[in-house]
């Protein structure tokens, strides 16, 4: 490995403008992470942060600007030189997306035994590890059906982090956990950090939670990255709009309600809003 | 009309694409032969008892039939000639279209609604490689076997009926079966059940594919695989018995 590649960041999006049909959802955002870091990206709802890890993994393709992944442009990539990326990198789903018709073990051995031949018996004693990492060994046998929303997103980072990706992103990873889930979750992106060096992206509207684990945090709201820095910085800000997101605020400058027509103007006027007639 | 013309386009551009990874698929036949198992073992039972009871009603009906031109004799040509070149292949396809390709179009339209593909994508798998070739290929192998169990399930149905309660001889049923149906009608069976076979499967698997990712989406996703396989399956039965005759 070069000298370059150590130091230089694992992810740079620059001047990234993309749109979904008439509503833009990026204009101008530039993002770095850094390597062996742990990123959290935050933002409201509907701010694009699923977007921005479809821009990472080359699902989709920003209309200009660049994002570059472990020292490639995703958006120019060929499909053989994403699919060669992807197999650097991780990703946890919200929902988890394990694959219904395979059980437990089967799961997390699916990126294995697409892209290595392992013998058996190495393939079963890996697998077993990174079940074990995530406190699932038990539950090997289950189907993804029988599993409770914490524990199937367990084994998803299972099976996420059994190729040993070089960067993890980590999708919404504590919404709707319980706390002993949500603890527990927390500890394992801190040590899969520390201990295999991964450098975590996690995006999340989960303020105090991310805040305890994130190096470096990003907010993002109208397009671009508003606010970025430590978690401390970030909650030592004067900006209203950061404070009011980070103190979970429904006051403030960032609208809490879906622009409408005067409330009192509304109720008054009578209007059938099913059948939109005047009585 | 043009909405009719690029679903056309769409189909040909999938099924293009399908061709392609379609090898590869091949080269893994642990997923094919599951798949082989899921749309045709599990569709066993019902395409056993249609085809007995299809049979049977043939015994009757024809027996019928045949009796007011005092040629009951024919049964077995009559009964023989129709399943193996119109009856198998046209109600196996229909049943195959209600059974297999409504579960293989909900299936891959919920594995979209529920990120899986997606996931597949990110751990750098192509789900059509993954998921779909291997669907596609299980249907088209299923189709032919389970035409040929209806056949027999039929053949055996007429004869049951037939023989014993219409009252054919079955010397008779037999020896002009064997006589004048030949492997040549055998063989456009085969080729109609072939043909119904890619029919179904691929629109299966494009509808399941192509799934708004939504419940509706996917209930909308099965009802048009009906639809359009039985249809489509109509029509291709036509043009390929005008196109043996």
């Amino acid at each position: 490995m070069s000298d370059t590649s150590v130091t230089s960041p694992v992810v740079e999006v620059r001047g990234v403008r993309y749109s979904a049909g008439p509503r833009r959802i990026f204009d101008g955002l530039d993002l770095t992470v850094e390597r062996g870091s742990i990123t959290a990206v935050m933002g409201p709802s509907g701010t694009g942060k699923t977007t921005l890890l479809r821009l990472l993994t080359g699902q989709i393709r920003p209309e200009s600007g660049s994002v570059r992944v472990l020292d490639q442009d995703v958006a120019t990539l060929p499909k053989r030189g994403l699919f060669a990326l992807r197999r650097r990198m991780g990703m946890l789903f919200q929902n988890g997306a394990l694959l219904t018709d395979l059980n437990v073990f089967e799961n997390v051995a699916f990126p294995v035994r697409e892209h290595a031949r392992l013998p058996e018996p190495v393939l079963r004693r890996l697998v077993l590890m990174k079940l074990e990492a995530v406190g699932l060994r038990g539950a090997a046998e289950l189907l993804p059906q029988e599993l409770s929303g914490g524990m199937a997103r367990r084994v998803a980072l299972a099976r996420a982090i059994v190729m040993d990706p070089e960067v993890l992103i980590y999708d919404e990873p504590f919404v709707g956990l319980d706390p002993v889930s949500m603890g527990f979750i927390v500890r394992l992106i801190r040590s899969l950090n520390e201990a295999l060096g991964i450098t975590s992206i996690v995006v999340s509207h989960d303020v105090q939670e991310v805040g305890t684990i994130a190096d470096y945090s990003y907010l993002l709201a109208g397009g671009s990255a508003v606010a970025q820095g430590t978690t401390a910085q970030l909650q030592a800000t004067d900006d209203p709009a950061v404070r009011q997101f980070m103190q979970g605020s429904s006051e403030g400058p960032v609208a809490f309600h879906y622009p409408a027509p005067d409330y009192a103007q509304q109720l008054l006027d009578a209007t059938d809003l099913q059948t939109g007639k005047k009585p | 009309m043009t909405a009719a013309l690029q679903r056309v386009g769409a189909v040909t551009l999938f099924l293009l694409r399908l061709l392609a990874v379609c090898p590869a698929a091949l080269r893994r036949p642990g997923p094919v032969i599951r798949q082989v198992y899921n749309t045709g073992a599990r569709s066993l039972i019902i395409i056993m008892l249609c085809g007995l009871v299809v049979g049977m009603i043939m015994g009757l009906a024809f027996s019928d039939m045949l009796a007011r031109f005092g040629s009951e004799s024919a049964l077995g040509v009559a009964a023989g000639l129709a399943l193996l070149k119109e009856m198998g292949p046209v109600i196996t396809a229909l049943l195959f279209a209600g059974r297999a390709g409504t579960s293989l179009a909900s299936e891959i339209g919920l594995m979209r609604a529920t990120d899986q593909l997606t996931a597949m994508q990110v751990m750098a798998v192509d789900p059509l490689r993954a998921v779909v070739a291997p669907r596609f290929l299980g249907g088209l192998i299923a189709m032919p076997l389970l035409v040929a169990v209806f056949d027999f399930m039929g053949i055996f149905g007429t004869q049951l009926i037939g023989v014993s309660v219409m009252g054919v001889d079955a010397g008779t049923f037999w020896s002009q079966m064997q006589n004048q149906v030949g492997l040549d009608d055998v063989g456009e069976g085969v080729i109609k059940s072939l043909v119904f076979g890619f029919a179904c499967t691929l629109i299966a698997v494009f509808e399941g594919f192509h799934a708004e990712p939504t419940a509706e989406g996917v209930g909308l996703a099965t009802t048009r695989t009906v639809i359009v396989s039985s249809v489509l399956v109509l029509i291709f039965d036509y043009m390929l018995t005008a196109a043996f005759l």
